[in-house]
């Protein structure tokens, strides 16, 4: 596939990796944010590819993974009511609040669908009028455009059963948060490429200089991951820390106008939960006061958004590589793949998951001839 | 977070501001895409798709650009 | 409902058992796999090689000629899909595991539970593909049951068949039989079925039909055996697709399968869908291919069978000489890495 291929081949990987190489003289920490980009590090084997003492931290960058728990809570308690259809997309259904996932909502009888566009829920409450269609938004920048246009349709169309339960999040915030903590380790960071290209990069252009840590706007390719950390490597190495755009075939420094500006439209800036982060101030997105016929917590819900309950979860730490997936006392046993209760566990390439994996293996295996796990480094950090 | 893919944009169907839509094929695929965030998309562009939105238009001289990187900056380490 | 507070914190750990059935047990994958290992396996007393391959083969007498025997239920919505429907898969999904065993299929019984209301013409045009599927795989129906259920019970219409064939193969198929050195050759490209019914039943808008792989497979494999090639396994690659079929041959053979990613046949339509969803093809559902595990002298030969019915089969990696870990790798850019079975359903990815 064009603009797909080219950026898969072999050889360019492995020039890079020896390109990586040989500019590194010493131990780097670089975290990715996202977790689409989590996810081609693992399926290419990018970590694989660093010399020693590079270390990749995987961010808390997956909209489904750092999804509260009550919020999650919150939607299974609307889709059991009898006139609601639930929709969202699909990675979203099996991540368990704390009275299970809306998957076991749907065992349970519950009306929940899974749909590839935020369009695709408009369109079920248009054909089905009788129907009240709750659309559980989660996303980052990238995704909040998308929802944001289903309800400047729903509006222009006078549609009355289409309701959103917003969960989306701002990524900048949670990266301040992360770096405000002088204990993360986090020497540089490859920024989201898609949320860039809604955004564009000046929000970061004050982060980098704020905490002297090279931004390098990455796509998600196993080249273009390999060119950000290259990038990264050579700031690290010359002791600059600024920020750089090797994705700009689908980046611009101002971003999209437009998709920005119907999100803020629809939307505006409020501080909210992340899932093992807990509260960050301005980090996600609300209705704006003349859209809030369109809030699905106000309508079905007494409308205030549930604080989450605190969890056994040690994803904070984790992230911040203070701790190890074993420091937990639920690890593996109250929290598994099938019924993780945080981030890490939630996405396949967390690091708990990675971790499980292992154990698992581990027992049918030789234990002596196992290697660490993909992404198991982020914990010995 | 966001699973964005390129797809060649075969034709726009619907020109409205709000519903502007068309065809975009992505790989032997194609399906119906949101077009309101990239009003100058045409035909023959590549758009990167997230969630049924179209939220660019791949620039095609500067990924042949970012390709060349490799060569043009013979990267330590030997070239390819 | 909306009075229940969600605020209100449950045990935390009050979810990590379920208490009911997901869907996610029925996916082929983990959970699947511990409802035979913790419910099934113990209450039937079964033996360690039994429930580990797509059927049975067993001799009714000492000395007697010996029986494959096998049963699948099938409940796909929609009924009717691009390539098929629910009665041509399940009569090819029957015949297609007793081929698996080595076997010839001969005799099927079909069991209906339909639910009130189903058209006749729609159970009809079901019936005349279930005895086409039949005819062109040369078996017989020859038993079968049939039970109406109320309305809302049911998607339309299950079917249950089982088979009965002759083991033609003459040495013993399955995956304990695979050894180190074998060759895992994939009967054509991977993904169709999985990614038609997705589509299908999800509503998303491909505006490209894809057309299901379903197909018997029979000929394929009987003919490899007619053609003196020595089989050490048959798998038909169905729920879980390719990663977790090899998955769970690795596990019983306590070997480690070397997949090499490149050499993976999957179709531009397949590949663009997946790429759009998220999903990764080595998982999604099939229902006529199947991976043939030979020795590697008998690999060209077998290949070379393979390829008159499909031009992309292809050999896809083989069975390490190393000591025997129980894991499929995949060598792909960076490196190789381990394939994990299916956790639950494959979704759509945003993220």
């Amino acid at each position: 596939m064009k603009h797909l291929d080219a950026w898969r081949d072999m050889e360019a990987a492995q020039s890079y990796a020896r390109a990586i190489a040989a500019i590194t003289t010493r131990a780097w920490t670089i975290m990715e944010i996202c977790g689409s980009q989590t996810h081609s590090i693992v399926r290419y084997g990018i970590d694989r590819m660093m010399p020693d003492g590079v270390t990749l931290l995987h961010g808390p960058g997956c909209p489904v993974c750092v999804t509260p728990a009550a919020i999650i809570d919150a939607a299974i308690a609307i889709a059991k009511r009898r006139e609601v259809t639930l929709c969202s997309f699909g990675d979203m259904l099996r991540v368990p609040g704390e009275h299970g996932s809306l998957l076991n909502a749907r065992a349970a009888g519950a009306d929940v669908r899974f749909v590839y566009s935020p369009l695709d829920a408009l369109r079920i409450a248009r054909n089905e009028p009788h129907r009240c269609v709750v659309f559980l938004a989660i996303g980052f920048e990238t995704t909040a455009p998308a929802t944001a246009m289903a309800v400047l349709q729903a509006e222009r169309e006078g549609l009355e059963n289409f309701f959103l339960l917003v969960a989306h999040v701002r990524v900048p915030p949670a990266l301040e948060a992360i770096l405000s903590d002088a204990a993360s380790g986090v020497q540089g960071i490859l920024a989201a490429g898609h949320v860039c290209t809604v955004m564009g990069y000046r929000e970061y252009e004050a982060i980098a200089q704020r905490f002297h840590v090279p931004v390098v706007v990455t796509g998600f390719e196993p080249i273009d991951l390999l060119q950000g950390i290259y990038l990264c490597i050579k700031q690290l190495e010359t002791r600059r820390a600024e920020v750089e755009n090797p994705y700009y075939r689908a980046v611009h420094p101002e971003g999209n106008r437009a998709a920005q500006a119907a999100m803020m439209k629809v939307f505006a800036v409020r501080a909210r939960a992340w899932r093992g982060l807990g509260e960050i101030a301005e980090s996600g997105l609300g209705f704006a006061p003349a859209y809030h016929r369109f809030d699905a917590l106000a309508r079905f819900t007494s409308g205030i958004m549930p604080a989450d309950c605190p969890t056994e979860c040690i994803a904070a730490e984790l992230l911040r590589a203070r701790k190890r997936p074993a420091d937990c006392p639920a690890f593996g046993t109250r929290c598994t793949p099938e019924h993780p209760l945080g981030p890490t566990m939630v996405s396949s390439e967390g690091v708990c998951a990675a971790y499980y994996r292992y154990r698992r293996t581990q027992t049918v295996r030789e234990r002596s001839t196992v290697s660490a796990p993909n992404g198991g480094e982020q914990g010995a950090v | 977070m966001c699973l964005a893919i390129p797809g060649e944009l075969l034709s726009v169907d619907d020109d409205d501001p709000l519903t502007r839509q068309g065809r975009v094929a992505f790989g032997g695929v194609v399906m119906p895409v949101n077009l309101a965030y990239v009003p100058k998309a045409r035909p023959g562009d590549y758009v990167l798709v997230h969630a049924g939105f179209a939220i660019a238009v791949i620039d095609e001289r500067q990924a042949e650009q970012t390709l060349a990187y490799l060569t043009d900056q013979k990267l330590p380490g030997g070239a390819v | 409902m909306s009075g229940s507070s969600p605020s209100v914190c449950a045990d935390a750990g009050a979810h990590a058992e379920p208490a009911v059935i997901e869907l996610a047990h029925g996916s082929g994958g983990r959970l699947t796999h511990a409802l035979i290992d913790e419910i099934f396996r113990p209450a039937f007393g079964a033996a360690p090689e039994d429930l580990t391959h797509d059927g049975a083969t067993l001799a009714l007498e000492a000395g007697s000629e010996r029986l494959a025997f096998t049963t699948d239920s099938y409940v796909v919505r929609p009924l009717f899909f691009p390539g098929g429907d629910i009665g041509s898969l399940s009569i090819h999904g029957t015949v297609n595991d007793l081929a698996m065993c080595g076997a010839e299929p001969r005799y099927l019984s079909v069991g209906l539970v339909i639910e009130e209301g189903l058209r006749i013409d729609v159970l009809r045009s079901v019936i005349a593909s279930m005895r086409a599927a039949a005819s062109a795989s040369a078996v017989r129906i020859v038993t079968g049951d049939t039970k109406v259920v109320e309305r809302g019970k049911g998607d339309g219409l299950y079917v249950n068949t089982t088979g009965v064939g002759v083991v033609r193969a003459r040495s013993p198929i399955g995956p304990q039989q695979v050894q180190p050195g074998d060759a895992v050759i994939l009967s054509g490209d991977v993904g169709r079925h999985g990614m038609a019914i997705l589509a299908l039943r999800e509503g998303i808008r491909f505006e490209t039909e894809i057309v299901s792989d379903c197909a018997p497979l029979a000929a394929q494999a009987l003919g490899m055996i007619d053609a003196d090639i020595e089989i050490h396994c048959l798998r038909d690659l169905t729920r879980g697709g390719l990663a977790t079929n090899l998955i769970e041959i690795a596990e019983i053979a306590g070997a480690t399968i070397a997949l090499d990613e490149g050499a993976i046949p999957i179709s531009d339509v397949v590949r663009g869908a997946c790429e759009i969803l998220g999903l990764d093809p080595l998982y999604v559902a099939n229902e006529g291919r199947f991976a043939a595990i030979v020795p590697t002298e008998h690999a060209s030969a077998a290949l070379a069978h393979l390829r008159r019915f499909d031009s992309q089969a292809a050999i896809i990696g083989h069975v390490d000489r190393g000591a025997g870990h129980a894991r499929v790798l995949l060598r792909t850019l960076g490196g190789t890495r381990e394939l994990d079975m299916l956790n639950g359903e494959q979704f759509p990815r945003i993220c």
